[in-house]
């Protein structure tokens, strides 16, 4: 790969398989408003599916081809009718969590049914490769191509002449009138969530075959580029989505091509960030229509929290700080304390997604901010634990704060995806930052916790240390949420239109919001660092983002007792019940979705 | 209207592509004066009120309060400086208490817990809020005392409620609340867009009685209401806006003779007598 | 033409209804008969509650008591396309037409609830000749033609699916006098096919020339009622939006 011809047709082809997915996205959120979160497990089931046609039942390409879309729909119709029909009268954030906990539900299964390691997707094509101008192309460019373009013209020719066909159109134009016109909508969602699986499907299935490697990381990162390309083509906008992922593709190569390979999605990523700051209508609308219909409405399920007594709560305190000293296996102290650590985060998530209505998916990057700062500082600097702890907390307050800011001015699932893509570039800015983050080496030797000169070596110190931190920040949070801030938060999740009619300026708070719990996300990290002694790019990763937003609905949005109520009930109890570790996370996912469905406002009401 | 008008417009307008909203309007607003904005759907009266309270930018003209220019401002500046508005169908934070719905009404003129500190008077505002040093706990209980005050007013519809959330309310209540939380701001000027709509005949004759009360105690208050039995009691002026110009403005009851706004609501040729039979059924 | 229930019946009846949004009620008792193959005619000011009238009726909102009657059959329970399919077609708010879809795809969506294609064929045809200027502007979207053209391609639309009833929501807002006049005219000549006619407007004037009976909507409850003819040089009409001496 040397020419730019050659990069061209690369960006071009890669192109076309973001837009298989983007296509997808883009139907459905004409449709439904939604955006779907599942469509990078429905490309890997596909990519999986094509392995078992391929090397296990050794089938024609043609008929594979077939297979793998034919699944795919019929997942996605499964998806529509089980996962999101049920909720159609529920508060706005359900769907977009339901598509959460679906995802993570279908990447286990695939990863517990055929096991987390790589495996090889042959394509079938001969191995040659045909001279265009100063480049070259496959058969398999030529392939994904054909695909690609057939693909667009029977959705074309569907969208054109077929009744349904007109009913999807009809529906994404106006709902209410196409009701009036006899439209059944539900079967128009049913209609489009097939084909968004089919061409998602399908296209997890050449990607496969054009690395030659599948493996179950695929799917965040196909959901990921999905929703730039659409994004950027503006969203439910059919031929833009096609235009955004051709933009996607060649942005995407010719950065590698000048930057390198580990450039790749930080370029993504940063594209989606540009547009959604300075055109989040997507670069084909135009600039100054109308002002949006203000949301209205409560965006969290209106519950009353359940009120626990004050000498409760203490005497509860009292027993988890005494519980070192009964005889107790270093392997519970272990557990409790990362549910400690997982605590603070929920605690943090809580107070910006549930207080302040900011879903976002991407917090766990705040840790990774914390703990690289107090890490290096200690390494580099030789700061004493404690404090370098501290100024983990302070820099992921500043810097954390500074890098979400650009989702302030978003609304609804934007901040969702802003945020997870921010999550995205700050790892990839980690692994890439070699100079300062030693890049995918990690940073080993990280001194252990201590505090005062003393190491904390036994579990039962680790254990009180970050006890008593968990505890000192929730009380903090609580004295917060007392305060005027409180309900100044409160009132901009509720209605941000009126808030701002009675002077709260929406930056101001959501930037303190963030500040405070940047600061509590990063000690978290911190003291993790030091426990963990070694920490790369990956540690803390998307999952753990999706785990303590789990945790932050099981305990109810906004509420502190639930936060650390839900740390512990995740983290504990499939220790209690001996869950090996792959279960985990599909139990994770089989919770948020039975949440949403069924206990929005989960265990201890919402605040 | 005796010295200078608190409210001027002059010239606004805005356009939504090929479709103007809001003409050319002017209308000048005297201290304590109360004046009423009717007219069919689609005239653009709430467009107009966003227009005035920051939440949409005019195309052209200008809004001044006292003089000083405040076009375009941003609806947060707009309530430092003591504009209060409510919205059609009512906008309360629903999650909050009805004490807490009132007091965010009084945020703008926090002064204690909020220095106008640059820069860093957001940091400054978080630690106050954590330490609560005295000035802040008095300023806060201060403004409890005063939302208790203001729920008073509304008779023991609000009161007995005080700490329950605003989506647990009644209609009519939320509409009260969302009174009383622009009372809470202190307002020099309040706009009230459609408080009465969807209320039943006695909770329209209470509201009436309260803006009424307000307008005595001296606030200068812009409202849109379609009730117009209400409006010609309570409105100083009635201006008339159909299809985003101004068709008419005066008093009250020469504002319902005139022809032009009769003939905006009910259509050309109900003033007159003869028409064509409608065809007879088959 | 259509009758199946006997033709002394009302096509359409509202009996009772109170409709609320939250708790803030927008219907009292109401109750409306339209006679079979009548135009009727719902008039009322801002806020009075008629376009809530018209999604009772299509079933966009549900009424919390009260029955509404179609054809002889309850609606009540009914989503909005069961209830378009029993015979009921719409012409809503601003026309409501797929902008992105041609003329000709918009006209056509009319049909949606049919399945007979040759049929459907020759009834576009003949619409067509009903609206002879569109036959001109079928392949262009429909969201690029002026309101008044819109307006006659959202009749055209309600027309294809042969129904029994169509409802109008204030299908003169927004027009010039030309189409005005254009738009009274189709609606006379649609109803002397035998196609009942139930019609939300604000301008009482024109609805009251083409209208058989007429009902005066304010917040929510009928002030006035009777035959157009009777209505037309009452002054009361003018009352009821502007209030009167004696209004409440």
């Amino acid at each position: 790969m040397s020419s730019w011809l050659d990069y061209t047709i690369n960006g071009l082809i890669v192109g076309n398989v973001y837009a298989l997915v983007a296509v997808g996205l883009a139907l459905i959120f004409g449709v439904s408003r939604l955006i779907n979160f599942a469509q990078g497990s429905i490309y890997l089931v596909g990519a999986y599916i094509g392995w078992v046609a391929v090397v296990q039942l050794q089938t024609p390409l043609l008929v594979t081809i077939v297979l793998v879309a034919t699944a795919a729909a019929v997942v996605g119709l499964i998806i529509e009718r089980f996962g999101l029909r049920p909720l159609q009268n529920s508060v706005r954030i359900a769907p977009l969590l339901a598509t959460i906990g679906i995802s993570f539900v279908l990447d286990q299964l695939v990863m517990l049914t055929f096991s987390p390691n790589p495996r090889a997707l042959p394509s079938q094509l001969p191995d040659i490769r045909f001279q265009v101008g100063q480049g070259t192309i496959g058969p398999l460019d030529i392939l994904i191509a054909a695909v690609g373009t057939g693909s667009a013209l029977l959705l074309f020719v569907f969208l054109r002449y077929t009744k349904l066909g007109w009913a999807v159109r009809a529906t994404a134009q106006d709902r209410d009138a196409a009701m009036q016109m006899g439209v059944d909508v539900n079967r128009v969602n049913q209609a489009v969530f097939g084909i968004a699986a089919a061409l998602g499907g399908v296209s997890g299935m050449l990607v496969g075959m054009y690395y030659n490697q599948i493996d179950t990381a695929m799917s965040l990162q196909a959901t990921l580029k999905g929703v730039v390309a659409e994004v950027v083509g503006g969203a439910g906008n059919v031929p833009g989505a096609v235009v955004g992922s051709m933009l996607l593709g060649l942005v995407e190569s010719y950065g590698v091509a000048v930057f390198g390979t580990s450039y790749r999605n930080l370029f993504a990523f940063l594209l989606l960030i540009l547009v959604l700051v300075l055109r989040p209508n997507g670069l084909f609308a135009s600039a100054r229509q109308a002002p949006p219909e203000p949301l209205t409405g409560t965006f969290i399920a209106p519950s009353r929290p359940v009120r626990i007594p004050p000498w409760a709560l203490v005497i509860t305190a009292g027993l988890f700080a005494l519980l070192p000293l009964f005889p107790v296996s270093d392997y519970l102290l272990q557990t409790l304390i990362n549910a400690w650590l997982l605590g603070m985060l929920a605690l943090s998530l809580t107070l910006v997604a549930g207080t302040v209505g900011q879903v976002s998916l991407g917090h766990a990057a705040l840790l990774a901010i914390g703990a690289y700062t107090s890490a290096l500082l200690s390494l580099n600097f030789s700061l004493p634990v404690g404090l370098a702890i501290i100024c983990g907390g302070l820099m992921t307050a500043a810097l954390g704060t500074l890098l979400i800011s650009p989702s302030f001015r978003l609304r609804g699932h934007y901040v969702s995806i802003a945020t997870l893509a921010i999550g995205e570039i700050v790892s990839l800015v980690i692994l890439n930052w070699e100079s300062v983050t030693h890049g995918p080496i990690g940073v080993s030797g990280i001194p252990p916790l201590s505090l005062f000169g003393y190491e904390l070596v036994s579990a039962a110190s680790v254990y009180w240390f970050s006890f008593a931190v968990m505890v000192l920040l929730a009380l903090l949070q609580v004295r917060l949420l007392t305060s005027h801030l409180g309900r100044s938060f409160r009132a901009i999740r509720d209605d941000d239109v009126a808030a701002r009619a009675y002077g709260l300026s929406l930056n101001r708070y959501k930037s303190l919001a963030f500040i405070f719990g940047g600061f509590a996300a990063g000690v978290s990290g911190g003291i993790a660092a030091h426990l963990y002694s070694y920490i790369n790019h990956e540690t803390f990763n998307t999952q753990q983002s999706i785990l303590a937003l789990t945790i932050v609905i099981l305990g109810g949005l906004g509420n502190v007792a639930g936060a650390i109520v839900g740390a512990v009930a995740l983290v504990g109890l499939p220790e209690a019940f001996r869950i090996a570790a792959e279960y985990r996370i599909l139990i994770y996912g089989i919770v948020l979705l039975l949440l949403v469905r069924f206990r929005p406002q989960g265990l201890l009401g919402t605040i | 209207m005796a010295g200078a008008p608190l409210l001027s417009l002059r010239g606004l307008t805005r356009r939504f592509g090929g479709l103007t909203a809001v003409d050319g309007i002017d209308l000048d607003l005297g201290q304590g004066e109360l004046v009423s904005i009717i007219g069919p759907n689609g005239a653009g009266k709430t467009t107009l009120f966003n227009l005035v309270t920051g939440l949409d930018r005019p195309d052209e003209g200008e809004v001044r309060l006292d003089g000083k220019d405040i076009t375009g401002l941003a609806p947060e500046k707009l309530a430092g400086i003591g504009i209060a508005r409510t919205f059609q169908l009512g906008r309360v934070f629903g999650n909050l208490s009805v004490m807490d719905n009132v007091l965010i009404g009084a945020h703008a003129r926090l002064r204690a817990v909020k220095p106008a500190v640059p820069l860093i008077g957001p940091l400054l505002e978080l630690g106050l809020a954590l330490l609560r040093p005295s000035s802040v706990k008095a300023e806060e209980e201060g403004l409890r005392e005063e939302v208790r005050r203001i729920l008073a007013r509304f008779g023991e519809r609000l009161l007995p409620r005080i700490d329950q959330p605003a989506y647990s309310l009644s209609y009519a209540n939320r509409r009260r609340v969302e009174i009383a939380r622009a009372l809470a701001l202190k307002p020099r000027l309040l706009l009230l867009d459609e408080p009465t709509a969807g209320m039943n005949p006695t909770e329209t004759a209470e509201m009436q009685a309260l803006i009424a009360e307000l307008k005595a105690a001296g606030l200068t208050i812009l409202l849109i209401e379609h009730k117009l039995d209400m409006v010609m009691r309570l409105s100083d002026r009635v201006m008339v806006m159909d299809e985003g110009k101004k068709i008419a403005e005066g008093a009250g009851e020469e504002v319902r003779r005139d022809p032009n706004v009769i003939e905006a609501y009910l259509g050309h040729g109900l003033s007159q007598a003869a028409h064509d039979e409608p065809e007879e059924v088959a | 033409m259509n009758g199946s229930v006997a033709s002394t019946e009302p096509i359409l009846r509202l009996s009772n209804v109170n409709t609320f949004y939250g708790q803030a009620q927008a219907h009292f008792d109401l109750s409306i008969d339209v006679p079979r193959g009548h135009i009727v005619c719902l008039l009322g000011g801002n806020a009075s509650g008629k376009s809530t009238t018209m999604k009772i009726i299509l079933g966009l909102v549900r009424p919390r008591s009260g029955e509404v009657i179609f054809d002889g059959a309850s609606t009540l329970g009914l989503s909005t396309p069961q209830i378009v399919r029993r015979g009921i077609a719409s012409v809503p708010e601003a026309r409501r037409l797929f902008a992105e879809m041609s003329v000709r795809e918009n006209i056509l969506m009319g049909a949606f609830v049919r399945n007979d294609s040759a049929e459907i064929a020759r009834d576009l045809e003949r619409v067509l000749g009903l609206f002879p200027k569109l036959g001109q502007r079928l392949s262009q979207r429909a969201g690029l033609l002026s309101g008044g053209e819109q307006q006659m391609v959202a009749m055209a639309r309600a027309l294809m699916s042969r129904p029994r009833m169509i409802v109008m929501d204030e299908p003169t807002m927004g027009l010039s006098p030309l189409y005005v006049d254009r738009v009274l005219e189709l609606i006379r000549t649609i109803n002397r096919e035998g196609v009942s006619i139930f019609m939300v407007e604000q301008n009482a004037s024109l609805a009251l020339e083409i209208a058989h009976e007429a009902h005066v909507l304010q917040t929510g409850r009928i002030v006035l009622s009777g035959p157009a003819r009777e209505l037309k040089d009452d002054p009361r009409v003018r009352d009821a939006y502007l209030g009167g001496a004696d209004a409440a």
